[in-house]
């Protein structure tokens, strides 16, 4: 009898150590196989020049105008949701910090709309544009993914501030400066590096979601030059290009995927760095 | 800042109400048990039955939590309770690289390799023929999506748990596996079945992922190893055409309603669980 315990906290100690190992294995597989299948096409064409004529029999031509679109998308909509969601953030962490209940209800709000599908964003945002008239365009893209990515900004920023110590709140206040100068010029300089990572990690979903952008941006070859023209973006070039039957244009979506990897894993990094660099810097009471 | 503040707050209000009043049309000529229970689904002739994308969302949905539950859960367990310094300093950035990978990556990745490997290995095992693009394909994929998702959470909860609690049981001669059993598993109870009802409704509105692997035929499906179709899909794959025929984009709508309300249902449940453990523990 006694020894039973230890046989079955070995058996599940066992299943942990597999469970964990296979998250890991899953990642390095997919990062592996997306490289596999798509390193070979990637070519210095592909990333450098827009569609040509027979571009989707496999002829000559790029994935530019998907690049370029999909970062006027992305940051154009993480500038909109920042200059949105900061003063939220702030709002919640600086002014309304004697509201704990409020703040707890507005955050309960927030990780709501989170959770709400991209497509259903989506379809919303379409909805809007045939009820007000515009039609598929960058500019129609932007606000969907803004709506979609202000929930997340403003929660991931809201746990950065909500880190920041509180005597740092009251050594401003009680040295006379109003509230909002203490969100804007205390708090806003001692979280920045942990607003950065937020930022970024917005980013990253705007970039890297295809359902939110489906019915709003339509889909073009050309680089778009207003923000009233349709563009394309790199998640919606690897899917359409891998619904074709031919081999080659197969192969480059597959390239197109190690565009969209290599970009996100950037962004990655980066926050990582950030994330960093605001603990290093915290000031603790 | 109020303005913003405010602009967020009745975000989901504006939500709710857009697709209520687009999909309003459909539901003036039909009742919605009809429209929900029906898998008579012709756009053509006006016949809107939901039921095969209802059922097909539901299958992946749970089976992909199927997956994902008991790996997460075990995992949580390895990574608070005996896991090493260096095993987390791994972990973590292997938790948000695989959160931050976007879906049509993964989408890329279920056709690579997932559903050569269900066509290929495992149904000719069970003697299926299949193309591979399934039910089962699209809840692997789903559940590899959700993992770092539900991780998370698990994670989370598992640290509300005080170690006051352990240490009592510990002392009193329960071993480890014990103590996780007994009571740290028992007491983040409601944590466990909250985060598992977050990854459900990730799962449930998950779109081109389960879309490029899930085979997307309009039938009822009556097994893993049957293409399905889910709600999300069925949403995204039809944008082009339904404005051409009268009542579709109404009936899509409809879907992305049902989606929204599936999703916020199941979302307010588990983060009000999450907030009374919280509340609880603390």
């Amino acid at each position: 009898m006694g020894k039973l315990k230890f046989i079955e906290e070995k058996f599940f100690r066992i299943l942990m150590f597999i469970s964990t190992n296979l998250i890991v294995i899953v990642l390095l597989l997919i990062i592996f196989s997306i490289l596999y299948k798509g390193l070979p096409s990637l070519s210095w064409e592909m990333i450098s020049q827009t569609p040509k004529g027979g571009f989707y029999f496999g002829k000559e031509g790029g994935i530019l105008n998907a690049i370029i679109g999909s970062l006027y998308l992305s940051i154009g909509a993480t500038l909109l949701a920042v200059v949105i969601g900061l003063p939220v953030a702030l709002l919640m962490n600086v002014i309304m910090v004697k509201h704990k209940k409020l703040v707890n209800m507005i955050r309960f709000l927030l990780d709501l709309l989170w959770g709400i599908p991209s497509i259903v964003y989506g379809a919303f945002g379409f909805t809007v544009m045939i009820w007000l008239g515009i039609k598929t365009s960058l500019l129609a893209g932007i606000v969907t993914v803004t709506l979609f990515i202000i929930p997340i900004m403003v929660r991931a920023m809201d746990e950065v501030l909500k880190t920041v110590h509180t005597g740092l709140l009251e050594t401003s206040l009680s040295l006379g400066s109003t509230h909002s100068e203490t969100a804007f010029k205390v708090f806003l300089r001692q979280a920045s590096p942990g607003l950065v990572t937020a930022i970024l990690l917005s980013f990253g979903r705007a970039i890297g979601d295809a359902a939110s952008v489906l019915f709003t941006t339509g889909y073009t070859d050309n680089i778009p030059t207003s923000l009233g023209q349709q563009t394309a973006t790199l998640p919606l070039a690897i899917f359409f290009q891998l619904s074709s039957p031919i081999e080659e244009v197969k192969n480059r979506a597959y390239a197109s995927a190690v565009v969209l990897t290599v970009i996100i894993l950037i962004i990655s990094v980066l926050a990582r760095l950030y994330s960093k660099r605001y603990q290093k810097h915290k000031i603790n009471f | 800042m109020v303005i913003g503040l405010i602009m967020v707050i009745f975000l989901p209000f504006l939500l709710g109400v857009g697709l209520y009043i687009k999909s309003t049309f459909l539901l003036h000529g039909q009742s919605l048990p009809n429209l929900l229970f029906s898998s008579d689904w012709r756009p053509l002739s006006g016949k809107f039955g939901f039921s095969p994308f209802i059922v097909s969302s539901v299958w992946v949905t749970v089976l992909s939590v199927l997956i994902a539950g008991p790996i997460c859960l075990l995992t949580a367990i390895h990574l608070t309770q005996y896991a090493k310094g260096w095993v987390l300093r791994i972990m973590h950035p292997v938790i948000d690289i695989l959160a931050g990978i976007p879906s049509v990556i993964f989408g890329v990745w279920g056709i690579l390799v997932i559903v050569p490997f269900i066509s290929k290995y495992v149904a000719p095992l069970l003697g299926i023929s299949t193309s591979g693009y399934t039910i089962l394909a699209g809840a692997i994929v789903l559940s590899v999506m959700i993992i770092p998702f539900v991780l998370n959470i698990l994670i989370d909860v598992f640290k509300t748990i005080p170690d006051e609690l352990k240490e009592a049981s510990l002392s009193l001669g329960a071993s480890q596996w014990q103590t996780i059993k007994l009571v740290l598993l028992r007491k983040a109870f409601p944590g466990i079945v909250s985060a598992l009802g977050l990854g459900i409704s990730r799962a449930f509105g998950e779109t081109i992922a389960v879309l490029m692997v899930v085979g997307n035929v309009a039938k009822v499906p009556s097994g893993v190893f049957q293409p399905g179709y889910p709600l999300p899909a069925l949403i995204a794959n039809n944008y082009g055409e339904m404005l051409s025929i009268p009542l579709y984009d109404s009936a899509l709508m409809l879907a992305a309603l049902i989606l929204f309300f599936v999703v916020l249902i199941f979302n307010f449940l588990s983060r009000m669980a999450i907030v009374r453990l919280e509340k609880q523990t603390s």
